[in-house]
């Protein structure tokens, strides 16, 4: 059996873990079928009359200090999330093995000053120098905030990578596939990357809920997406103002928030018990 | 140990000096008026921003403003808020002690619990106290700080009334003795401090789980257990020992979650720090108390890391003789 089933059977036979995945599923099915069958989350049918209402038959979740109704703009807000959450992830960890693999590759002046410069990155303040990055843009659209996450996340995927081909470097199997003339981009595809490609799935799938905690506070500070496009963050932050009165309106979002996230650390976590099975 | 620690110091002081240069470079080079930064100033006229650009040298070529920053920031000085007319090290002088409380006692609190939950959970793996645990770990490793502290203050400031909701300081008891005004502000740390370290202690106590568990499968758990040890001699001497040093780097890298934790936190909780000077400096473009901020931060995390790196190879030898 090759690795790679070993693995998928290992996760299948975690329960933990195929609920986070199925959770996982969900949550894409929802947000993508949501608008379908709830309001507009951008309309505001009676400004006067809904004005932050309690849950109803009509308002599953309430309506916000807009009218507007919560349960179809919490759906909508998946979208910003999950679409963050994940895509940044992929990203980072595509630059991150691009920059460990050339550090791991390249002779040793080219890798001292790559990771130095990874220990210097890793030093710096994310959150501050997000703040100022996305404070200074007047409208940000999803996929902006995607790549400034990643640009600012790949730092740690950088060092395990290398790590990993400084000692396959050395492998058996790579110095006979050198020796019998396989170089250049032929052995990283086919002799190094199935190797460093498990801790990277397992890194990325760790991060993705990270990036989207770090994406809803963003949206909170009133940076990142900007209303009126709903995401859970800014959503968070409408209910912040009336939250004595209509908590209803930061509830929804934040427990959508924990439900996501719990939904990709479970699946995280089952990965890397399935790719690493040494202790559980 | 010397020169591991020489060595450290000079990544530290490096890795300072990069935060300082980055974060000059991208404020100052983004578009945008600083001095339209705020309502009352967006009807001032050009002659006046051309006035106020050229009190705080931002007509100059961006090298000349550069150098005259870093000459400054060598004699010790960080110039003048744009904003509020004062002093940033006398803004900073003031904030981050407020910071470094609700830091320092959130990071205290989280390593504690963290570490007793994880060690527990490891000792009694797979267990249901195990499993029940794990679950309430893994539920607050994954709550938005931000949401937590909402949820807090609405249970215990506004339903249970049991603590108070915003500040620092109650203003009826400024004249009380010094005692009174302890306790008051140990009252309003509680929300916010909870807060920053229920998720924080999730986080170490995943790691000092997996680590102790690990520990615990080693040869050295097998000898002192042959040795007829009793369990809790080997949990708490034998295994915790070798599951330690992870998590002391774990908490010197901590220190960037408490500063990104506070900028949301204190503006919650309305606790008049370090967090909420960057908020309001980064939203008014008030360049020099942004890389003052920076720098304080890039010092703070710096300093996490030396501490740690230090620790640690005081806990183990193996780690001095690297390199």
């Amino acid at each position: 059996m090759s690795p790679w089933r070993a693995a998928a059977r290992r996760f299948g036979r975690n329960r933990a873990a195929v609920v986070g995945a199925a959770l996982v599923g969900a949550l894409v099915l929802a947000s993508l079928l949501g608008p379908l069958v709830t309001p507009d989350p951008l309309a505001q049918p009676d400004p006067v009359r809904l004005q932050d209402r309690p849950p109803s038959a009509a308002h599953l979740f309430g309506t916000d200090p807009y009218s507007r109704d919560v349960l179809s703009r919490t759906l909508s807000g998946a979208r910003v999330s999950l679409v963050v959450g994940v895509g940044a992830a992929l990203l980072a960890v595509t630059l991150g093995a691009g920059v460990g693999l050339v550090a791991g590759l390249a002779g040793r002046r080219t890798d001292q000053l790559l990771m130095r410069g990874v220990d210097v990155a890793l030093a710096l303040p994310r959150i501050i120098l997000l703040l100022a990055v996305f404070a200074v843009w007047e409208r940000v659209p999803p996929v902006a905030v995607l790549c400034v996450i990643a640009a600012t996340g790949w730092f740690q995927t950088s060092r395990i990578v290398r790590a990993a081909v400084l000692s396959l470097r050395e492998a058996d199997f790579v110095v006979a596939a050198r020796a019998l003339g396989a170089g250049g981009a032929g052995l990283v595809r086919r002799h190094l990357l199935p190797h460093v490609a498990a801790p990277v799935i397992v890194s990325a799938s760790l991060d993705v809920g990270n990036i989207i905690l770090l994406e809803a506070g963003l949206s909170y500070l009133g940076l990142g997406v900007r209303p009126p496009t709903p995401t859970w963050g800014n959503m968070i932050m409408d209910g912040k103002d009336v939250l004595f009165s209509a908590p209803w309106v930061a509830l929804a979002p934040g427990c959508a928030l924990v439900l996501t996230v719990v939904a990709f650390n479970l699946a995280g976590d089952g990965l890397r018990d399935a790719f690493d099975p040494k202790v559980a | 140990m010397l020169g591991f620690a020489a060595r450290r110091l000079a990544f530290a002081v490096a890795s300072v000096a990069a935060v300082v240069v980055i974060t000059f470079l991208l404020v100052h080079a983004a578009p945008g008026e600083p001095m339209l930064g705020t309502a009352d100033r967006t009807f001032a006229s050009p002659d006046v921003i051309a006035r106020q650009r050229a009190l705080f040298g931002l007509d100059r070529p961006l090298p000349v403003q550069f150098i005259r920053y870093a000459g400054n920031l060598v004699r010790g000085e960080l110039g003048t808020s744009f904003v509020l007319h004062r002093p940033v090290s006398s803004i900073l002088a003031e904030a981050l002690p407020h910071t470094l409380l609700l830091g320092g006692t959130a990071l205290v609190a989280s390593l504690l619990l963290g570490l007793a939950v994880g060690a527990l959970q490891a000792a009694r793996h797979r267990s249901r106290t195990d499993t029940l645990l794990g679950a309430a770990t893994l539920v607050f490793y994954s709550v938005p700080v931000f949401w937590l502290g909402l949820m807090l203050l609405l249970v215990f400031g506004e339903q249970l009334h049991w603590l108070p909701v915003s500040g620092m300081r109650s203003a009826a008891l400024e004249d009380g003795s010094a005692l009174a005004r302890a306790l008051d502000v140990a009252r309003h740390l509680v929300l916010p401090a909870a807060s920053l370290a229920l998720v924080q202690a999730a986080a170490f106590a995943r790691f000092q789980r997996s680590a102790l568990v690990e520990s615990l499968a080693g040869e050295h758990i097998r000898a002192a257990r042959a040795k007829g040890l009793p369990e809790r001699t080997v949990l708490l001497k034998h295994a915790l020992r070798g599951a330690l040093a992870p998590t002391i780097t774990l908490a010197g890298l901590s220190v960037p979650y408490f500063l990104a934790g506070s900028v949301l936190v204190e503006s919650i909780f309305g606790w008049p720090g370090l967090g909420r000077v960057a908020y309001d400096a980064i939203f008014a473009r008030d360049y020099n108390v942004i890389t003052a901020v920076a720098l304080v931060s890039g010092v703070l995390v710096a300093a996490g890391n030396l501490l740690a790196d230090v620790a640690v190879a005081l806990a183990d030898p193996r780690v001095r003789l690297e390199r």
